[in-house]
This record gives structure tokens, C-alpha cells and sequence, in this order.
């Protein structure tokens, strides 16, 4: 069992890297919140590699050739699952999706014993959605798995917002000093959670914006003690003015009960997208949205479906972001391997340097 | 006829003795104090030189987990885990399977207790049968037989209308009713504190709400009843406001507090150690599953607003709540993790932190484990008073040592304190005269 905190965040520091890659180290995606700026940069670099390579007449490249990568979805997802099955193919992966439901999982299997089996059948990278907060760190803490968080309960989707980020770029071309504005249920948005962290390191200042009872709780009460560099708005109409990317987050009906909101009416006549309230943004802004999206609720049909929408564009850069990521995650993975292997060999000169949570 | 003398250790009484003499016990009990220059025949000689001599810890919140969880702990390992942390006396939660509901059942458990030797256990009933919260349990034939306190632990007694009852049925008895003050529809499912943490980890969290509004409930209850209440490990800054206002009218009520909510905070979900970087925010997020307890951790202002209170004797007693379960209960995600921290062995040590920052003082922090715990459940321990059971812990304040769950002796090697350095370990620890636990002894 790997305890230090080394292994169970993102980073290893490699003291001998001459040229540091800005992923040097990384073993896990994870969240965004130990990202450096330069490292998401580096993801939207070879992202826009990636899309080059998904124009061309044969769509894929062999980088991954000889890795496995498994899939393992428990809960139910048709983009993000699709879009990192194609990554995976595209890079020459050999890819294994596997969903809760009609696996060993059934049988009472546990998260971990599921992991390790899958370490064993020979599983490089697993790539994880869980209903659970922090499941993808209970597996890269346990296991010598490299974990990429596929969206973790409430927690974090640390894909989404790079091609959320991916995108914004596209379309506006650049990210340092733009308004986002992200508007709905954030309390249970690991989507919203996750682009903060994201945009706001690329310099973009973000809002939340939404009913008291669906945002998070310090965000209302105790706004000092807020977790995130994002600002608060309870007020809409108010928040939309002028901003460059308005991001409604799909209002989870599964999650609703009746005690944090009255109704969807009353949701979609204060915190709805419609094209009046598009008209006060800035006249060049967009639209995203992380879907699935319920129309006439937290975004009208017409404005999803409207010129300002770049909900189509975010589905596709996801597989070049994706992409992105597990290349530069089984690099950084590789090098470390060579690396360790190289400290293995120099006689006992370093020793102490053995033990700091890196596998060998 | 068995004669001990402990010689040149600092005896710690408290409100009776603190000073440097020899303690002489003769056939179990406490028979009476010399000087170190005085002579006479003993069977057996302690040096205690340089070592504290104080009551044996009594603990009112311990889970045994025996009967129903022997995976997790037994009557016999969990006496064990007790001695070795200075314990002599550990009051034995009922949330087992079944659960403590008749006389027959507390009969079970002190004969267990008295089986394993060790350490004195006395159970708690239930207050309702099986903790459903839908029938009163007969309490009163449960305090004939040795319960010492009635409590649905692990959940609180929801309906109101139960405890107002309940807390009647005290008038019976004279036994306190133990509430785990949670309003189950606040806290909402929630896993952890809520608050700036709950919000960066995405977990659901529990409203300090929950702990105060069933605070204040209950008080209410006891207040218009007369009944007995005693609330179990309070740990918010609104539950000790509450309490004081309920002292201060005079109402039979009072209220315990555990060593990790006046040690740990929100923070320790982030990682071990609740280390930040520079930028103030955690170094390492590791959602540590052995820092989910119920209630949990909460913040930095809740726990100085408790240690406050244990200072100036508003909290009547330091417990455990010794919570120890399997590594399969907490090897999960932090959903599925179960609630509790495995806490006898450690207690001393956390404890000590508070008189190394000067927050409180070794005899405050004796006192609240010893003869006020005592006095809150009516226990004839936890004193040095001549003619007491030898009931003694002998402890190094400054000893050095670090935490190896591994080592433990109770089966829950959920602590997480493990492999952090704590200052304070017991000695010796005697029960009845006899010696129970011996450092580095078998």
C-alpha cells in the first residue's frame, strides 16, 4: 500500500530532471486542483495536436500501442464513457470499458478488490466514474493504478473542464481576463467545482450564480471560508451582465425532493438561459453546457440550439482533450518508470531517495 | 494480606492530592500515603519516579461491540485497548446485535466483563428496544441489573415524544438518559462537517445545526420533565452555549466530550495532519476515512469553544467514544466508510496536547477523566481516597512515542492518529490492586 502523500497526489517531485516537462511526475488526473497553469497549457497544446490528428484520413496514432486502459463506469454516462473509449482507440490503446452493472460489482464486489483485479489482469491506466466523492483517491492510494477521474460524485470532473477550457480558447481565443458565469445547482455540480479550479488558473474570473440552497453552503453563509476562487451571485439577472461564457448546469431531477426547490418553474424564471438574458451578456459570448441538457429548464431550446451554442464543439474537443491527457499521462508515467529504473541501477548512491512513494 | 507501595511518583488526586508521595495499597485498596523516608515490609515495590500516580480513567462512551460484532471488538480486547490506555473502568455502549434491551442482556455483558478481568465494564441499555425508537425499553428492570445509563448511541432518539418519556422514566431510576444529539433530517445524510472542507471535497455534509437544534430539544425535554440527560460527545460551539444556559437554570443535565473533537478538526478529512501548503489549501487531498466519525470533526472556533469549556468544568467529562471497526469499514470510499475512531489508547496522549499548548492543565485533564465522569454516572471510582479500590494509572507525561495502530490491542486499528507522535503513555495501570497493563510487559 502506497502511503505517502506523494503517491496519492498528482505529483513526485524528480529532483534530477534537467528540463522539466511541465507533467514530469504526475501519476493520477485526479482533480485540477493541484494543476500548475502550465500544465493545463500543456494539455490545450497537444489538444489541438490531437485534433489535428482527428482530421486526418486515418484517424489515430500508435502512442499508446501495448497500453491497456480500462473503463470502469459506475454510474450511467454516454459521452464521457464514448469520448474516452475513442481517446483510448485513437491512441492505440487497447481499451476495456466495464459498467457496475453486470460485472462482479453485482456480487458485492468492493471498489478496491474490483481495482486490484484489474491491476492484475494487467490494467495501466483505469479511467473512473463513481457516485462516490474521492473514489479515483481511494483507488490511487490503495492500488498502483494510474487513476483518471471520469467524475466523481459531487467532487470534480477534471476532464470536463479542460475541454470546457479547450474550447472557450477555440471559440474566443483566450482565457486570461474573461467572465464566466456558471449558473444552477453547483452544490452537486463537480462540473462547476472542476472549472473553477480550471479557468480561474488560466486567469478567467468565474461566478456562481444560483438558488441559496443550491450552492454550497460556505459559499452563502461563510463566503470568506469558500473553498474555491470563484465569486457568489444569487441574483441572475444581475450576474449575466456582460460576462464572455455563461455555463448552465443541468438541474439533476434525480436529486430534487422538493425541499431545496419549489419547482422547475420557479427555476427556469430565475436562473433559466433564455434569450433575453443572453441578450445582457457580452455580445460576443457563449453558451456551454456539460449535458445532458433539460431544455426549458435551465437553458431554453432556442439558445441551446442557437449560434451562441458550442454545446456540439464541447462533445467533440472531448475526445482530443481526452486524448491529450492520457498521452501526456502515460509519458509522464513511462518517464518515471525509466527514471526509477536508472536510480535503481546507480549503487546505493542515493538510497534515501528509494522510498518516496514512486513505484520502481 | 497483599501490601504495594508506589514510591516518589507525583500523585495527582483530584480536588484531594497533588504531590510527590509514596501510595500504599493493601488487599486492593487505597489503604494510604508515606513518606518516601518511611519503612515497612511490601510484598511488591513500583518506582514511579519521575511518573504521574493518578485514579484510573473511567470511560462513560465505550464501544465493546460485543455482542453481534466480534469482528470489530470483543468484551476481552476491548479491556484490553482499555488498560492499556489507563483505563480501569469503561461504561459499554449498547448498539450491539442484539442490542442491550433487558436485564438479561446487561447480565450478559457484566459477566463478560467480569469474565475478561482487566478492566471494571458496566453497559448502558438501550432507551428504546432494538434503537428503533418505537417502544421504551424497561429501564428500570435494566438499572436493577447494573446498567448505569440508558442510550440509543450510533443514532439519537428522533421522536420527541419518546424522550420526553424516557427522560420521565428517568424519575424512576435516577439514571441519565445518553442522546446523541443528531436531527437525522439536518444532518441529512451527510458524511462529514459542512462547511469550507464539505464544500472543496464534494461530500455531503452535516450541518452543526443538526448537533444544536436536538441540543436544545432535549434540554427543553429535561428541563419540563426533571429528567436526567446527559449528552453525549457534544462538539459544537452552539451545543456548549446551550449547555451552559442549561447549567446555569439548574436542570439535571450534563455533557461529555471526546479526545479527537478537542484535537482534530475538519481538516484531517483533507489528509493526516491537516496539513495545508502555502497557499492555505491542503498540500495532499487524501479523504482520510479514518477521520470519519459522527459526529465529526468539526471546526477550528468549535473545538476551542469546547476546550474552552472543559477548562472551566462546563463539560463534565472527557469520553471516548471509542468507535473500533475492521479495515474493510474504512479501506472505501469515504460514503461508505463507517463512522468512528478507535480511541482508548490514544486518549492519554491527545489529551496531553492541551496541557502542552496551556490549554489546560494535567490535574483539569485527570479530573475530567476520572471523578467528574464518576460523579456524572454515579460511579463509586475514580478517587485515591483511603479505602477506594486501587483503581491506578500510573503514566510518563513526557514519554515520546508514536502511533502504530498496527500494535494495538484493540481489534480497531482506525485511528487517524497512526504514525503521528503523541506525548504521554501509561505506565501501569492497576485494577483492584492488581497490575493490568505493564509498559513493554506481556
Amino acid at each position: 500500500m502506497l502511503k505517502t502523500s506523494a503517491a496519492v497526489n498528482g505529483h513526485v517531485t524528480t529532483p534530477s530532471a534537467v528540463e522539466r516537462h511541465p507533467w514530469t511526475g504526475r501519476r493520477h488526473v485526479l482533480d485540477l486542483d493541484d494543476f500548475s497553469r502550465d500544465e493545463i497549457e500543456e494539455v490545450l497544446r497537444t489538444a489541438d495536436r490531437m485534433k489535428d490528428v482527428l482530421a486526418r484520413p486515418i484517424r489515430r496514432v500508435p502512442s499508446l500501442r501495448g497500453r491497456t486502459i480500462v473503463n470502469l463506469f459506475y454510474e450511467a454516462s454516454t459521452r464521457t464513457r464514448v469520448s474516452f473509449e475513442l481517446a483510448a482507440k485513437n491512441l492505440g490503446a487497447d481499451v476495456v470499458n466495464i459498467a457496475a452493472s453486470g460485472s462482479s460489482v453485482e456480487k458485492g464486489e468492493t471498489l478496491l478488490d474490483t481495482a486490484r483485479t484489474l491491476r492484475g489482469l494487467g490494467a495501466d491506466i483505469m479511467v473512473l466514474r463513481h457516485p462516490d466523492s474521492g473514489a479515483p483517491y481511494t483507488v490511487a492510494r490503495h492500488t498502483d493504478l494510474s487513476v483518471v477521474n471520469a467524475g466523481d460524485g459531487l467532487h470534480a470532473h477534471p476532464t470536463q473542464a479542460l475541454l470546457d477550457a479547450y474550447t472557450i480558447r477555440e471559440r474566443i481565443g483566450r482565457i486570461e481576463g474573461l467572465r464566466v458565469l456558471i449558473v444552477g445547482d453547483i452544490l452537486h455540480s463537480r462540473v462547476a467545482r472542476s472549472n473553477a479550479w480550471c479557468l480561474a488558473r488560466l486567469g478567467a474570473d468565474v461566478t456562481f450564480c444560483g438558488p441559496p440552497a443550491l450552492l454550497p453552503p460556505t459559499s452563502v453563509s461563510d463566503h470568506d471560508r469558500a473553498p474555491w476562487p470563484a465569486r457568489v451571485d444569487l441574483h441572475l439577472d444581475h450576474a449575466v451582465e456582460g460576462v464572455d461564457v455563461i455555463m448552465p448546469l443541468r438541474v439533476q431531477l434525480e436529486r430534487q425532493d422538493g425541499s431545496r426547490l419549489a419547482s422547475l418553474r420557479s427555476y427556469a424564471r430565475d436562473y433559466g438561459i433564455n434569450r433575453a438574458r443572453l441578450a445582457r451578456a457580452a455580445s460576443h459570448a457563449i453558451v456551454m453546457h456539460p449535458g445532458p441538457m433539460n431544455e426549458g429548464v435551465e437553458i431554453d431550446a432556442d439558445v441551446a440550439h442557437g449560434d451562441r451554442s458550442v454545446v456540439q464543439q464541447q462533445v467533440t474537443n472531448g475526445v482530443a482533450v481526452r486524448m491529450a491527457v492520457l498521452y501526456l499521462l502515460t509519458a509522464a508515467v513511462r518517464a518515471a518508470a525509466v527514471t526509477d529504473a536508472e536510480e535503481a541501477q546507480k549503487p546505493a548512491a542515493k538510497s534515501g531517495n528509494a522510498t518516496n512513494g514512486r513505484k520502481a | 494480606m497483599t501490601r504495594i507501595r508506589i514510591r516518589n511518583g507525583r500523585v495527582i488526586d483530584p480536588t484531594r492530592r497533588d504531590e510527590v508521595i509514596d501510595l500504599v495499597i493493601v488487599d486492593g485498596r487505597v489503604d494510604g500515603f508515606i513518606a518516601a523516608s518511611e519503612t515497612g515490609e511490601f510484598d511488591r515495590e513500583i518506582d514511579a519516579r519521575g511518573f504521574v500516580v493518578a485514579p484510573g480513567f473511567v470511560d462513560l462512551h465505550t464501544h465493546l461491540r460485543e455482542p453481534g460484532f466480534e469482528d470489530k471488538e470483543t468484551v476481552a480486547t476491548g479491556v484490553m485497548a482499555a488498560v492499556a490506555g489507563g483505563f480501569t473502568t469503561v461504561c459499554a455502549m449498547p448498539n450491539t446485535n442484539p442490542t442491550l434491551d433487558t436485564a438479561g442482556d446487561i447480565e450478559f455483558v457484566l459477566a463478560a466483563g467480569r469474565k475478561a478481568g482487566k478492566a471494571r465494564v458496566i453497559p448502558l441499555g438501550t432507551v428504546t428496544r432494538g434503537e428503533a425508537g418505537k417502544e421504551l425499553s424497561d429501564t428500570a428492570e435494566m438499572a436493577a441489573a447494573g446498567a448505569v445509563a440508558f442510550s440509543d448511541d450510533g443514532k439519537p432518539v428522533y421522536d420527541a415524544r419518546m424522550m420526553r418519556y424516557a427522560l420521565s422514566e428517568s424519575l424512576r431510576h435516577g439514571k441519565p438518559v445518553v442522546n446523541h444529539c443528531e436531527d437525522p433530517a439536518i444532518a441529512d445524510g451527510g458524511v462529514m462537517n459542512e462547511g469550507p472542507v464539505s464544500d472543496l471535497l464534494g461530500l455531503k455534509g452535516m450541518s452543526r445545526a443538526a448537533e444544536d437544534v436536538m441540543v436544545a430539544r432535549d434540554i427543553e425535554l429535561a428541563r419540563h420533565t426533571g429528567g436526567r440527560l446527559h449528552l453525549a460527545h457534544i462538539s459544537t460551539e452552539g451545543s456548549i452555549r446551550l449547555l451552559r444556559r442549561a447549567k446555569r437554570d439548574g436542570l439535571a443535565v450534563t455533557a461529555e466530550v471526546t479526545p479527537h473533537h478537542l484535537t482534530l478538526t475538519e481538516d484531517w478529512v483533507v489528509a493526516p495532519g491537516g496539513q495545508k501548503n502555502g497557499e492555505g489549501r491542503p498540500a495532499a487531498v487524501q479523504y482520510d476515512t479514518r477521520a470519519k466519525v459522527n459526529p465529526p470533526l468539526r471546526r477550528e472556533e468549535d473545538r476551542q469553544a469546547l476546550i474552552a469549556a472543559v477548562a472551566e468544568g462546563l463539560i463534565d467529562a472527557i469520553a471516548t467514544d471509542h468507535a473500533p471497526h475492521r479495515s474493510i469499514d474504512k479501506d472505501c470510499t469515504f460514503d461508505e466508510a463507517a463512522f468512528g475512531i478507535s480511541g482508548l489508547e490514544t486518549t492519554l496522549g491527545s489529551l496531553m496536547k492541551l496541557v502542552e499548548a496551556g490549554q489546560l492543565t494535567l490535574p483539569d485533564v485527570i479530573r475530567r477523566i476520572t471523578l467528574d465522569p464518576c460523579r456524572t454516572f454515579g460511579l463509586p471510582f475514580g478517587s485515591l481516597a483511603v479505602g477506594a479500590p486501587a483503581d491506578i494509572v500510573i503514566m510518563d507525561p513526557e514519554a515520546s512515542w508514536t502511533v502504530d495502530a498496527s500494535s494495538f490491542h484493540s481489534k480497531g486499528k482506525n485511528t487517524p492518529l497512526d504514525g503521528h507522535t503523541l506525548r504521554g503513555q501509561v505506565v501501569m495501570t492497576l485494577v483492584d490492586g492488581r497490575v493490568a497493563y505493564e509498559r513493554g510487559g506481556a
